[in-house]
């Protein structure tokens, strides 16, 4: 018996579970899975009330363990304060709609903004977010140190497209946004941040 | 399942790493309200919302191994200045040694060559830690080391922003480097805890930590154009629970109302 997995994380918004134990797929289960991901799926961020769950890339999976059904939620930031939030909306929503399924947090593989959906990035965009541009991990993964340019290359304006913006501060409203300014249209704007 | 044995960290040294992410999170938070720009103020509470959820990921894995009774809550709330193990330097305010008046109780340079200083170093133990045989402390450090990247980039750009500054920024700069350097000589000699990390091959090394952090240093001090003042002097023990006078308000701040209002939730 692995000793890890057999201890089951007590505390509300901060299980830990890095092992994804993969199940096999049976006809009758994809059929639950689908019909919990269609309950799920509406639900939106707290903090940008256009972009699902899903396609934030929050909500990893739906398996089944054993006899029970999970639902797999990934912290953005470590300290998210909206996954309090979404976690109570996602355990509502299942138990408004009858499931009975777990929600299980999980931090491994950590959450990247690579994982946000092509759908997303438009719904950003539309709400005047601009969308974050790929992630640096791959590249920092072997330069810890930077010594290189610190402001992504070009974050187009939501409002007017020009690539003319400029960095006005890291941190925005949220963890997860910088504040930018656009030199063409003098707007400032929140710039979702590669992570 | 695996039969293979499974490496965890130990739990003296979990909580060293929980203690101190919790404890410069809660120092630097004292800036909420009083940043010096409203983008800087909105900055350090973000930074410390990231080290508290640092922070609770750690107490939460500490409390699997700290037994029935322990929650993240009872590790943060309920252990005594004299359990912590953060390092000293974190516990510190944010003023240099002498405050002649209550203006200058809050140095924003002090906060930022301390977060540089501070995150230089643990980019390095988080890069560490990624590829570690504890799972679950692989999986948080895989989630560190993207914050504290990004609050090393926010603080080394103010470093070099104050340091090549006017002649009251570069001033200040260095009298908080002047202040604070020979508190990192604590980042090198390891602690109790640190040890038997090492020894349970955990993936910290800390002979190998010091070299690029220098690195850096030098190269963030240059575009600063400061001096790095000598590491020597007294060697701070706050990771082996030897604390400065500052700890114990920190912490009678911090745990105040959760000890007036036992089992409260909100």
């Amino acid at each position: 018996m692995n000793p890890i997995a057999s201890l089951q994380p007590v505390h509300k918004g901060s299980a830990i579970d890095p092992h994804k134990v993969p199940q096999p797929h049976q006809a009758q289960t994809d059929a639950t899975a689908e019909a919990i991901w269609a309950v799920l799926s509406p639900l939106t961020d707290p903090e940008i009330p256009v972009v699902s769950l899903r396609d934030m890339g929050i909500l990893r999976d739906v398996r089944r363990v054993g006899s029970q059904w999970q639902v797999v939620i990934t912290p953005t930031y470590s300290g998210c304060p909206a996954m309090g939030q979404i976690e109570d909306d996602v355990r509502q929503a299942l138990l408004d709609s009858g499931h009975n399924a777990q929600v299980v947090t999980q931090l491994a593989p950590a959450w990247t903004t690579d994982w946000m959906t092509a759908q997303a990035h438009d719904q950003l965009r539309a709400y005047g977010i601009a969308p974050p541009c790929a992630s640096a991990t791959a590249t920092d993964q072997h330069s810890l140190r930077f010594v290189r340019a610190l402001a992504p290359t070009s974050v187009a304006c939501p409002r007017c497209a020009s690539t003319q913006t400029t960095e006005v501060s890291h941190f925005g409203s949220t963890a997860c946004k910088a504040l930018f300014k656009c030199l063409a249209c003098l707007e400032p704007f929140d710039h979702f941040k590669p992570h | 399942m695996s039969t293979a044995a499974h490496t965890l960290a130990p739990l003296a040294y979990v909580l060293q790493l929980a203690d101190t992410a919790l404890v410069l999170g809660q120092r630097n938070a004292e800036w909420c309200g009083h940043g010096p720009a409203l983008e800087e103020d909105i900055a350090l509470a973000n930074n410390s919302l990231d080290l508290i959820g640092q922070a609770r990921m750690l107490y939460s894995l500490a409390a699997l191994q700290a037994g029935p009774q322990a929650s993240e809550d009872s590790l943060a709330y309920w252990r005594g200045p004299e359990a912590f193990r953060n390092y000293t330097m974190v516990e510190l305010p944010h003023h240099g040694p002498m405050a002649p008046s209550a203006r200058q109780d809050r140095d924003f340079a002090t906060t930022m060559v301390r977060n540089f200083l501070f995150s230089n170093l643990m980019v390095g133990v988080w890069a560490q830690l990624e590829p570690s045989p504890d799972a679950q402390l692989a999986a948080i450090a895989a989630k560190a080391i993207k914050e504290t990247r990004y609050h090393l980039r926010h603080a080394h750009d103010w470093v070099v922003r104050m340091g090549d500054g006017t002649d009251t920024s570069h001033a200040r700069a260095q009298a908080a480097l002047d202040h604070l350097m020979p508190y990192t000589q604590e980042f090198w000699r390891p602690s109790a805890a640190e040890q038997s990390a090492m020894d349970f091959g955990i993936g910290l090394d800390l002979g190998a930590l010091q070299a690029p952090w220098q690195q850096q240093l030098t190269a963030t001090l240059d575009l600063a154009q400061l001096q790095a003042s000598p590491a020597t002097g007294f060697v701070s023990g706050g990771k082996n629970g030897i604390h400065s006078e500052h700890l114990s308000y920190l912490l009678g701040d911090m745990q105040s109302l959760a000890r007036a209002h036992p089992q409260a939730v909100w």
